[in-house]
């Protein structure tokens, strides 16, 4: 596996942003993260696909709390109505971090289509986002999940993977 | 084919409708959404018109994790609730005592012509019956009713909204062929931006559930 952040980089910045609850399916990159993040105080809320989880943080997001929605880039794909919902029908500004599997290297999935249709996606789905693709971006990941907060827009970080 | 002395979505909404609390938040979607709107409207009603289909129950845990001092009530159908069952699970892994699941099991996707639903009867002729109840319960849902009747849904209603959440029951109805699905009553960003401001508004002053 290859990481670019570690789970306690992740949670620190989670938890300076304010952010109440990750809503979440993991995978062998963001599942990593879960015990920094539980351990700093903010509730995870393991969902069984990825489609549920922009519902639920929109009911986390219209009762006061601040969630943010964690998957990888196939769960993206998998997700497209609700988020279309959430994020484009009812306009809840829910920030999320993507996994972008095989970006970092294709050892296992030689040839993933990820690469073919993750960014597309995002750019159809009106997705503000940020590629993240070595330790040294930890700021920029940091200053657009901040500004996207505090512009109230559902910005995302795409955070590169290794293999799946 | 539907029973016509089955209860009706409306009849058995007409009932929750008199018993529910001024502080309750309604989450309805689909034909229930169409049934509850014609009830009246509150400002604690989220009548979750567009939605992504399936997704009530999902908002309905997100709200009811944000709000553990509010009672949140889903109103959803048959065909919704299994377009999202893992949200069964992911509902009692989260516990919320305070999320109560309403279904209304007519069988059919109503609002795009009563089609039969892959769980009903009608939909799977050589297939034995889906029991969502059965279906709850083995999600983790450890308080599960099943109504039939509207005398029976008379009878137990406070008892339901009683019960210790997560709280899943599912009512028998006949099923309107031709009903209109529900109408969007207004901008969805500015009545969320309304029911915001009225859950935000009175925080702190609900009384206990």
């Amino acid at each position: 596996m290859i990481a670019i952040f570690s789970g306690a980089d992740i949670a620190g910045l989670l938890r300076d942003c304010g952010i109440t609850h990750v809503v979440t399916v993991p995978d062998s990159t963001l599942g990593q993260w879960e015990p920094d993040i539980e351990a700093i105080g903010i509730r995870l809320v393991r969902v069984c696909r990825e489609g549920e989880a922009w519902a639920i943080a929109a009911g986390l997001y219209l009762g006061g709390a601040l969630p943010l929605v964690m998957m990888q880039c196939t769960g993206l794909f998998e997700s497209g109505d609700s988020l279309r919902n959430v994020l484009h029908d009812w306009q809840l500004p829910i920030p999320s971090i993507i996994g972008y599997r095989s970006f970092l290297n294709q050892e296992t999935l030689p040839g993933d289509t990820c690469l073919t249709f993750t960014e597309p996606i995002l750019r159809a789905w009106k997705i503000d986002y940020r590629l993240v693709t070595e330790p040294s971006h930890f700021d920029v990941m940091a200053d657009h999940l901040r500004t996207s907060l505090a512009n109230g827009t559902a910005g995302a970080v795409l955070v590169a993977e290794g293999k799946a | 084919m539907s029973d016509p002395t089955a209860m009706t979505s409306l009849d058995a909404l007409r009932l929750l409708h008199a018993v529910r609390r001024d502080h309750d938040v309604v989450i309805s979607a689909m034909g229930a959404a169409r049934d509850w709107m014609a009830l009246g409207t509150h400002p604690r009603d989220w009548v979750f018109v567009p939605s992504s289909m399936g997704q009530a129950t999902s908002l309905g845990l997100g709200l009811a994790l944000a709000r553990p001092d509010l009672r949140i009530i889903v109103l959803g159908g048959d065909g919704g609730l299994i377009m999202n069952l893992g949200s069964l699970i992911t509902i009692t892994g989260q516990a919320p005592a305070n999320l109560f699941i309403l279904i209304f099991d007519n069988g059919v996707y109503e609002v795009t012509g009563a089609q039969p639903t892959p769980a009903a009867p009608a939909g799977r002729p050589d297939a034995p019956p889906v029991d969502l109840a059965a279906l709850a319960r083995a999600s983790g849902f450890e308080t599960v009713f099943r109504f039939g009747t509207l005398d029976e849904w008379q009878r137990n209603i406070e008892e339901v909204l009683a019960s210790r959440g997560p709280v899943f029951a599912v009512l028998s109805t006949s099923s309107l062929r031709g009903a209109p699905g529900p109408r969007s009553p207004g901008p969805a960003p500015e009545r969320a931006r309304r029911f915001m401001a009225e859950l935000l508004g009175r925080k702190g002053t609900e009384p206990a559930s």
